[in-house]
């Protein structure tokens, strides 16, 4: 509990940011949804078309819905010029008061529509102006009906803004993706609470507000509506107190490895005298745009993922061409700065338990072709649509009887109960050695290498001093000791460290 | 149609000699007063507030006491002034829709059905009342109704509508002396009808 209520005091940056992006969000959408609502209030065409078209981005999962605005802004650059920011604060504003959109218009909509039509009657009838109608007698009579709208889509977009993490934003997510990520329970528990409570007071001075509003009573809305405006001020206050130019941004994917890597090069870099922040659990895709176009400085990418995803690339040349060619590609397209590689392979294989492989005799992905029709194989939530797996069926004619997504973490339980007999492991999990796993040999190549290597921004990679502090951690960490450091990540109760513990004793058994 | 709520499919409506699809809606309304069945009082402002909302959209501000003499017009009292529209009874607030239509002195008063939702007595009284205020105030009113005998009681002048045709165009007593047509003598047999079978019954009742 301390450690949850300790957590909780660390948020202060998050809580702000989370604050003021859904209060940005559900702003946005009440500018582009009450005007449309008494648009829809004169034309029955106008209505069909905007709710039909709030509810269809309603089905739309918020986490893909986040992640779509990602190539919506890229291509919009060709209108709007290199500047358009693709990650962080402006694609998860768009996604999320897109979501805003339907309780508030909806809600609008229907209350206008409900409103008597004596008193419409009457208030034509009295001569007043369409305007007049709209301030007098539509807006008033609607207003609990379109707060209550409101409500509900702040208490939506409060608890949707915990996955604008996923595309690189702040937000209270970035704990609970962190934790749980590497199983740390505290942390989840703490971004819960901190989101669940803002959503709760949120929700309780709106309902102040709709009562105000349904009572007609001034002083009562007016409360409600000074304390929500009050929070907000304390929030941007805040966020553009801690803003700092010459701090270094450090990403990382969702898994245990890259928090500790993310952590090891923090400590470097603070070591040197640099200020440091960290932009924790962003989406695997987004990470390379993300330091490409500078909205983050440093992460730490694999050889085969930047091969396939930036690269386009489907062959395999081999380990050291594939990262010579990717060393120079950044250089000549994107400007980012490979400073090398941290010395370990974070690949693609396949593992089985040892028992298992045993009793089938099988050491090799050659041998495992036979038994593939009686087998069930897990995978990451990408793995059967990457090349990868595509080669490995391609050069082995491996054919499974059933293929399973799990999470990372699950994928392992998952072995471990016999929900999987083999799945696609990396290299430098430490759960492969505790769980005495058996990586099945690649006689053919068919899998690529996933050397780690450290990139930098175009913003920061001329920066002789930062390479400087990171040059030790060049070719030092061997895919032993990283399996090591995610081991005790990963692992549950005795020894679990958290990525910051980890990564410091990391570094101590690299000699840092 | 008078003030342009509906639009004629056809024909004109002479206000004042000008066409009133020729004149701002607002403006037009704000010199006709109009009272409808639905009342349409608006709930979220108070009596004196409704009452005064005519002046208020033409931009004045409709004196406290001019509220009053209004409430008085229709039998309220001043202190109804600052109750919301829900506290009344369905009598008191067409009462009050009559004050807001005669609130920016129009040139004429439209009663669209205005009593049709009311229960007899009120309605009776309320008919009465507004034929005095008509005198009164020297009004021009166009009052719409179904019911015969309102209209034969209340009018100085009935015309009579079937199916979107003008059929007769008469005073209350040349109807009753059997002018108009055939469609309009049906209307006026039903009334005359039920009075003499009223009647009927009162003398067997007597002789019982």
């Amino acid at each position: 509990m301390n450690e949850i209520w300790t957590i909780l005091l660390g948020l202060g940056d998050k809580f702000a940011s989370h604050i003021v992006l859904s209060a940005s969000a559900i702003g946005l959408g009440m500018l582009v949804a009450l005007p449309l609502a008494v648009w829809a209030s004169r034309s029955q065409n106008v209505a069909r078309i905007a709710l039909g078209f709030a509810s269809l981005v309603q089905t739309i999962p918020a986490l893909a819905l986040l992640a779509l605005f990602f190539p919506i802004l890229l291509s919009l650059r060709a209108v709007f010029g290199e500047d358009l920011p693709t990650l962080g604060f402006l694609p998860a504003l768009l996604a999320l008061a897109l979501y805003a959109l339907l309780p508030i218009l909806r809600n609008a909509v229907t209350a206008q529509a409900n409103l008597d039509p004596g008193v419409l009657e009457a208030a034509d009838g009295v001569g007043m102006t369409s305007w007049q109608k709209l301030t007098l007698v539509e807006a008033p009579l609607s207003a609990p009906f379109v707060m209550a709208g409101i409500r509900t889509a702040s208490v939506w977009t409060i608890g949707a803004a915990t996955l604008a993490t996923t595309i690189g934003q702040p937000s209270l997510g970035d704990p609970i993706f962190a934790g749980l990520q590497t199983q740390n329970w505290a942390l989840v528990l703490a971004g819960c609470i901190a989101s669940a409570g803002l959503a709760l007071v949120v929700d309780a001075l709106l309902g102040i507000v709709e009562n105000g509003f349904a009572k007609r009573n001034r002083w009562q809305y007016g409360a409600g509506i000074a304390a929500v405006a009050m929070g907000l001020s304390g929030a941007l206050i805040y966020q553009s107190g801690g803003d700092d130019e010459d701090t270094i941004i450090i990403a990382s994917k969702q898994f245990s490895e890259q928090y500790i890597l993310a952590q090891l090069i923090g400590s470097q870099l603070e070591k040197a005298g640099y200020s440091v922040e960290y932009r924790d659990g962003l989406g695997s895709a987004v990470v390379h745009s993300a330091v490409a176009s500078s909205s983050i400085d440093i992460s730490v990418d694999y050889t085969g993922t930047i091969w396939t995803n930036e690269l386009s690339r489907t062959d395999n040349p081999g380990r050291e061409v594939m990262y010579e060619t990717i060393v120079e590609w950044e250089r000549s397209n994107t400007g980012v700065r490979v400073l090398g590689r941290l010395g370990f392979e974070n690949a693609y294989a396949f593992a089985m338990r040892e028992d298992r492989a045993a009793e089938l005799g099988v050491s090799s992905l050659e041998e495992l072709v036979r038994f593939g029709p009686q087998l069930t194989v897990g995978g990451d939530p990408e793995f059967f649509e990457r090349p990868e797996w595509i080669a490995v069926r391609d050069a082995y004619g491996m054919r499974f009887r059933e293929t399973r997504n799990f999470s990372p973490t699950f994928m392992y339980n998952a072995l471990r109960s016999g929900e999987a007999d083999v799945i696609s492991a990396y290299t430098s999990d430490g759960r492969i050695a505790a769980d005495r796993l058996v990586v099945l040999e690649d006689p053919r190549g068919a899998l690529p290498s996933y050397d780690a290597m450290l990139m930098m921004s175009p913003r920061i990679a001329e920066d002789a001093g930062i390479a400087r502090a990171l040059e030790p951690l060049i070719g030092a960490i061997s895919v032993e000791a990283m399996r090591e450091a995610n081991f005790a990540v990963d692992r549950e109760g005795e020894g679990k460290l958290s990525p910051k513990d980890a990564a410091a004793e990391l570094a101590e058994s690299i000699g840092l | 149609m008078v003030n342009t709520l509906v639009t004629p499919s056809g024909g004109r409506v002479l206000f004042g000699g000008e066409d009133v699809t020729a004149l701002k809606p607002s403006t037009l309304r704000r010199r006709v007063g109009y009272v409808f069945q639905g009342i349409g009082l608006f709930p979220h402002f108070t009596v004196g507030e409704n009452i005064a909302i005519g002046p208020r959209l033409a931009g004045e501000k409709l004196p406290h006491a001019r509220v009053t003499e209004l409430l008085s017009l229709v039998e309220l009292e001043p202190e109804m002034a600052s109750r919301m529209p829900d506290e009344l009874s369905g009598g008191q607030r067409q009462r009050v829709g009559v004050a807001r239509a005669l609130a920016g002195d129009p040139e004429l008063l439209i009663m669209d059905e205005p009593f049709g939702a009311l229960d007899p007595i009120t309605r009776d009284a309320l008919g009465e009342k507004v034929r005095e205020l008509h005198e009164k105030l020297g009004l021009t009113t166009i009052m719409v109704t179904h019911d015969m005998a309102e209209a034969l009681l209340l009018a100085d002048r009935v015309l009579v509508m079937s199916f979107g045709e003008l059929v007769a165009d008469n005073s209350p007593h040349e109807l009753l002396a059997g002018a108009g047509g055939d469609i309009a003598q049906g209307l006026v047999a039903v009334p005359r009808q039920q009075a003499e079978r009223l009647a009927a019954m009162e003398k067997s009742g007597a002789g019982s």
